[in-house]
Formats: structure tokens, sequence, C-alpha cells
């Protein structure tokens, strides 16, 4: 969790990743943080939403768009946003990336596939709104 | 009550402290206006969207700015 965004500015996007301990949920850690770094978006805590930490679940509503990475197709950040009944979301699960559970391994190169993944849905959701 | 206004000061901060100022007047209330302003603070709520609005510490509302009448019924 980095920046705070303020909505006086252009439609916020929050980001989200599942942060699972299986490999694929390492990736997709570590891609939000990236392109949380990269000011695609903010990152913000799922664990904060399961936890019902009023703040990250109101932030969670309150956003214009929110990017979900999940590793595998349990897809426990999107469930667990659903729970607060977040369900409109741009959704990645690096599965269906071409990346096999507990087989990948962690590199830059599968960070990327996921990071031009979370991009690309970014930049329709950028023109959705214009 | 507590009511406290998260952001560091934007036209919306500004607008919702206006307006929950005025919905707890309507309702009569007694209150502590108080705005937060430091990011460290914000973050300490959880909040990731300004601006935010949290009666006695629990966040009712992020991002957006409701109406004076859906604000009373956070304050209630």
């Amino acid at each position: 969790m980095s920046n705070i965004i303020c909505a006086c500015g252009a439609t916020p996007s929050l980001i989200v990743a599942c942060s699972g301990a299986a490999d694929v949920g390492e990736l997709a850690d570590l891609a939000a943080r990236k392109l949380s770094r990269d000011k695609k978006g903010a990152m913000f805590c799922l664990a904060g939403v399961g936890a019902r930490i009023s703040g990250f679940v109101k932030s969670a509503e309150g956003a214009g768009n929110i990017l979900v990475i999940d590793g595998c197709p349990l897809n426990c950040a999107a469930k667990t946003l659903k729970e607060v009944s977040v369900e409109k979301i741009m959704h990645v699960t690096v599965t269906e990336l071409g990346l096999v559970k507990g087989q990948c391994g962690i590199s830059d190169a599968n960070v990327a596939k996921i990071y031009d993944k979370a991009c690309d849905l970014l930049k329709e959701s950028t023109k959705s709104d214009q | 009550m507590k009511i406290q206004i998260l952001g560091t000061g934007c036209p919306k901060c500004v607008k919702l402290a206006t307006e929950a100022e005025q919905a707890a007047k309507e309702l009569g209330l007694t209150y502590e206006l108080v705005k937060v302003t430091d990011i460290n603070e914000i973050m300490a709520f959880g909040v990731m969207i300004t601006p935010a609005l949290a009666v006695d510490g629990n966040v009712k509302v992020a991002g957006k700015v409701p109406s004076v009448e859906d604000i009373k019924k956070l304050l209630k």
C-alpha cells in the first residue's frame, strides 16, 4: 500500500491480488506491486477486506475500478470482494495465462505476462469511462 | 460523536465536511468535526480513496460525497 487516491482526479483504480502461498499467488502479488509502483493504480490489502476493516471495505465500494489478480481458479480475491458486495471488477486469473500452478516458477517474464494483461484491462476500462 | 473527514483538503473533502456538518446540525447531534489530513493517519484507517467520512473511527463512506440526506442516514 503506497499511495492514496483522491477522487477529485481521474477515475480511481484500485488493485488487489490474492497474494496466495503458491507460485501463482506470489506472481499475482508481484505483478500487483509493480502495477502500483508504476502508478497504474493503487494496491490495497485484501486481508483488510477479509477482516472487514471499514476503511478497506468502504474504499473497495467507492472505487471506480478495481483490478483483481487471482493466482488460480479458486479466485479467492474476487470472492472476498464479492462477500462485501463488490462485484464490478476487472479480473485476471494467472493460470489462464498459460502458467501452471506449482510448476511455473517466479521470474520477471512471468510477472510481465500478468502485468501486460492487467495493463490491457486497465486501458479498456479507461476507454469505457470516456 | 466524533465525525472525521479524511482527506488532504481537496474540493471534495471540503464539500464532504460542509455537508456532514449540515447533516449533523439538522439532526441536532452533539458532535465534534475533525479533519484528518495527514496521509499516514488516513492510511491507518485503511482508507485508500479520499474523501472519506468516519464516525467514531468507523469509516462509513470513501471515494464519494453523499447527499446531506444520505449522510444523515450514516450518522444515525
